[in-house]
């Protein structure tokens, strides 16, 4: 067993990366993430990697697309206003059908917005982001050893399906250190048949492309990439379910909001109120099925959420608007405390949010 | 007997470029350079936003889409994976010199060990005629109907002069393709342009001035004498810089 | 048990290292812990907080709103906390730098001249250990034993010789 470290969230998702096999990064300095450039840059040459700083997040993100075509594992990470940059590139690696690991470390918004923690991003990170009809798969990191797993998770999801996925945190999942056992990773390039590493004058040269003129096929090609979506939707959900035995009330939270309700979720059982909470890890896939069941059973449901109310309609969507579906928010940096939670569970639980 | 045949690493796709536009001898260049130096099969070419948009289709070798202007960034993604590969863009005016403009300069200050084919032919060709970076002072477009005014839409970009102000590049120069001896030169030029990345060299941009027909209201035979006439007084030919030979001297 | 510890004061006063130092002994000794910075400008002079949770438990959020142990390194950070450390708390206060008294009566004061202390050991950056030293023996959120191992983990190799004259402060603290 690894020896656990003390190490930032930022320098866990990095360490992490290269463990997974990633040796290939590139990014650009922007708040709260840019430790994860740093160490990279500190350790990519060590170990026969590439770092490099790009010109902007449009180039990284371009970057990244160049070496996802090789076959390679690569990423790049960001905050907020970089990550709206990289979008275009986001959009072209989606439609071209590559693994890639995208961070967002997010800050609040929207424009410039601050540096503090949000979770505002949520919409543009499992709605698409860019243009045209494509999903991400996205992770929640609720701790700093979930920044390490989940980077190791997003990486070998991507290259399973052919789609580039998100690692969504926040400023304090990026800031906050905690111990952390970065786990040894068993990680062989498999063989693919797509990249562009050269014929060889071997085989029909290979086209990494999301252009087709034609209609029909592309048509075609967005119908079959939604049979692998519906494949991600079926296989890959990931939740924690905490205290939703008994429940008659549930909050949804991710993320660093998922910590701070922990606590109240907690406080409020010592109430005496029987309340539970479901934690999405993945975002997209979205858990769907557990909150459809939880629907059935509780009274109420909360969301908690660093942002005006993004997550939500994801659980009145999943909730079927079976049971009401209150939000307690704090944004543009704030970050709700446990009483807060508290309170609202509390009104939830008195029928008055 | 001189038989005249389709340098091997272009694909038997026909071509969809207008008549009398000189993108096919570009290229039929680019491919000609692959087949001497003997590198297909570690090629990857990076296509571009603009006319050239589907020169995926007409490289034999392993081909990259890129988004407009983002060429660069993309071959940088790839090289930096695969030194051991030769990686070439092949780019019109409007992608490499305006909206990624950022991405060409980049690259070319870091020196990358890529090979840029820089299609310059001073209007945006695929979107149907609007001005370039690179349209000249006084070039009617669709979106400079009155003629480019300098006073409001500025000066066209030099990107060979500036380009060869970097410490960063090995080799940037500006060749046409509008008679028999200056295709001669640019095959010389574009060739040496992957001999560079062969060698480790870095950065070799080779500048195309090339004919719109279509798009500049000309027969081709009238465009190629424009370019004679007023491309080349504007963008003379000639190497702008050559750090190899001027170290050697 | 949980310890939920905010330590504040300016910028360059050493407030995340200390956190860094009581998290890392925490870690050591078997403990769930947490650390969290504020961050951005303030890390360049202006006001700067960590907040440290120790804990037997899984650690729920890392942000200390309610701190047990606030440790107050300058005025601002006194003015501005002193109201949320809970009911029976603790409040250690660098009493060279501040002036003021604390005007809970529901809490536990401990005034340190830690500024002055440090100077004396000739350590005047130590400030920040020195309160840390009265922590340990006050609040017990980690043992004052083996502090060499935490110390260790947060002094890095190339400031080594500033492994010995870190311990002295603790002591200095922890004796006061």
């Amino acid at each position: 067993m690894a020896e656990k470290v003390l190490m930032k969230g930022n320098e866990a998702i990095a360490e992490a990366a290269i463990k997974a096999g990633c040796r290939h990064y590139f990014g650009y300095p922007i708040t709260p993430q840019t430790e994860i450039a740093a160490y990279m840059a500190k350790r990519m040459p060590k170990i026969n990697g590439v770092f490099l700083q790009a010109e902007s997040e449009i180039s990284a993100i371009n970057m990244v697309y160049g070496v996802a075509g090789t076959g390679y594992r690569v990423m790049t990470s960001s905050s907020s206003p970089g990550v709206s940059l990289k979008q275009e590139g986001i959009s072209y690696i989606a439609g071209a059908d590559l693994p890639a690991l995208i961070v967002n470390v997010q800050r609040g918004g929207p424009g410039l917005g601050g540096i503090q923690p949000s979770q505002s991003d949520y919409f543009q990170a499992t709605k698409g982001g860019g243009h045209g009809d494509y999903h991400l798969i996205v992770v929640a990191p609720a701790s700093v050893q979930e920044m390490a797993d989940l980077t190791i998770l997003s990486f070998d999801l991507a290259e399973k399906y052919r789609v580039p996925a998100m690692l969504l945190a926040d400023g304090t999942m990026g800031q906050m250190m905690e111990p952390v056992e970065l786990p040894e990773v068993d990680y062989k390039p498999t063989e693919k048949d797509w990249t562009v590493t050269g014929t060889q004058m071997k085989r029909k040269h290979n086209i990494v492309n999301s252009l087709y003129l034609s209609p029909e096929e592309l048509e075609r090609t967005n119908f079959e990439r939604f049979e692998r979506y519906k494949q991600i939707e079926e296989n890959e959900v990931r939740y924690e379910s905490f205290m939703m035995d008994d429940a008659e009330y549930c909050v949804v939270a991710f993320g660093i909001a998922s910590r701070v309700s922990k606590n109240a979720v907690i406080a409020a059982r010592n109430m005496g109120i029987k309340v539970g909470m479901i934690r999405p890890i993945t975002l997209w896939p979205f858990p769907v099925k557990p909150i459809a069941e939880a629907a059935d059973k509780v009274k109420a449901f909360l969301s908690v959420e660093l942002s005006m109310g993004q997550m939500i309609e994801d659980v009145k969507l999943a909730s079927e608007c079976k049971k009401p579906v209150y939000l307690c928010n704090r944004v543009g940096g704030m970050i709700p405390t446990p009483e807060q939670v508290l309170e609202s569970i509390k009104k939830m639980a008195g029928g008055e949010n | 007997m001189v038989v005249f045949e389709k340098p091997k690493s272009l694909t038997d796709a026909e071509l969809h470029y207008c008549p009398g536009c000189t993108h096919g001898i570009i290229h039929r260049l680019v491919a000609q350079a692959i087949d001497d130096l003997g590198i297909e099969g570690k090629t990857v070419g990076v296509a571009p936003v603009g006319c050239a948009v589907m020169a995926y289709n007409y490289f034999a070798c392993d081909m990259v889409e890129a988004a407009h202007g983002r060429a660069p960034a993309v071959a940088t993604g790839l090289k930096r994976a695969m030194p051991e590969n030769v990686i070439f863009t092949y780019q019109g005016d409007g992608d490499l010199a305006s909206i990624g403009m950022a991405e060409t300069v980049h690259a070319a200050t870091r020196n990358e060990n890529i090979t840029v084919i820089f299609v310059n032919n001073a209007i945006y060709g695929m979107t149907g005629g609007q001005m370039a970076p690179t349209s000249l002072p006084g070039q009617v477009t669709q979106t400079s109907p009155y003629g480019r005014d300098v006073a409001t839409q500025g000066y066209p970009v030099k990107v060979s002069e500036m380009l060869a102000t970097l410490d960063g590049p090995e080799f940037i120069a500006r060749v046409a393709v509008n008679n028999v001896k200056n295709v001669k030169e640019a095959q010389k030029a574009i060739k040496k342009a992957f001999e560079n990345q062969i060698n480790n060299k870095g950065f070799s941009l080779i500048e195309v001035v090339s004919s719109c027909p279509t798009n500049w209201g000309m027969t081709p035979v009238d465009a190629l004498k424009w370019v004679e006439e007023k491309m080349i007084p504007y963008y003379p030919l000639g190497v702008y810089k050559d750090r190899s030979a001027k170290e050697a001297e | 048990m949980t310890k939920n510890i905010l330590i504040a004061g300016f910028g360059g006063q050493g407030v995340l290292f200390a956190g860094k130092f009581l998290a890392y002994k925490g870690m050591l000794e078997g403990k769930q812990i947490s650390w969290l910075p504020s961050y951005g400008p303030e890390m360049r002079g202006g006001t700067a907080n960590c907040s440290v949770i120790i804990s037997d438990e899984p650690v729920g959020s890392p942000i200390v709103s309610k701190p047990d142990i606030l440790i107050a390194m300058n005025l601002p950070s006194l003015d501005k906390y002193e109201k949320d450390v809970v009911s029976g708390g603790m409040i250690f206060v660098d009493s060279t730098l501040i002036g003021r008294k604390v005007e809970r009566t529901d809490v536990k004061v401990f005034y340190v001249p830690s500024t002055k202390l440090a100077q004396e050991i000739g350590a005047p950056k130590l400030s920040n250990m020195i309160l840390m030293g009265k922590v340990i023996k006050e609040a017990g959120a980690v043992s004052y034993e083996n502090l060499e191992d935490g110390l260790k983990k947060v002094v890095p190799a190339k400031h080594a010789d500033m492994f010995d004259i870190n311990l002295k402060a603790i002591e200095t603290g922890y004796n006061y």
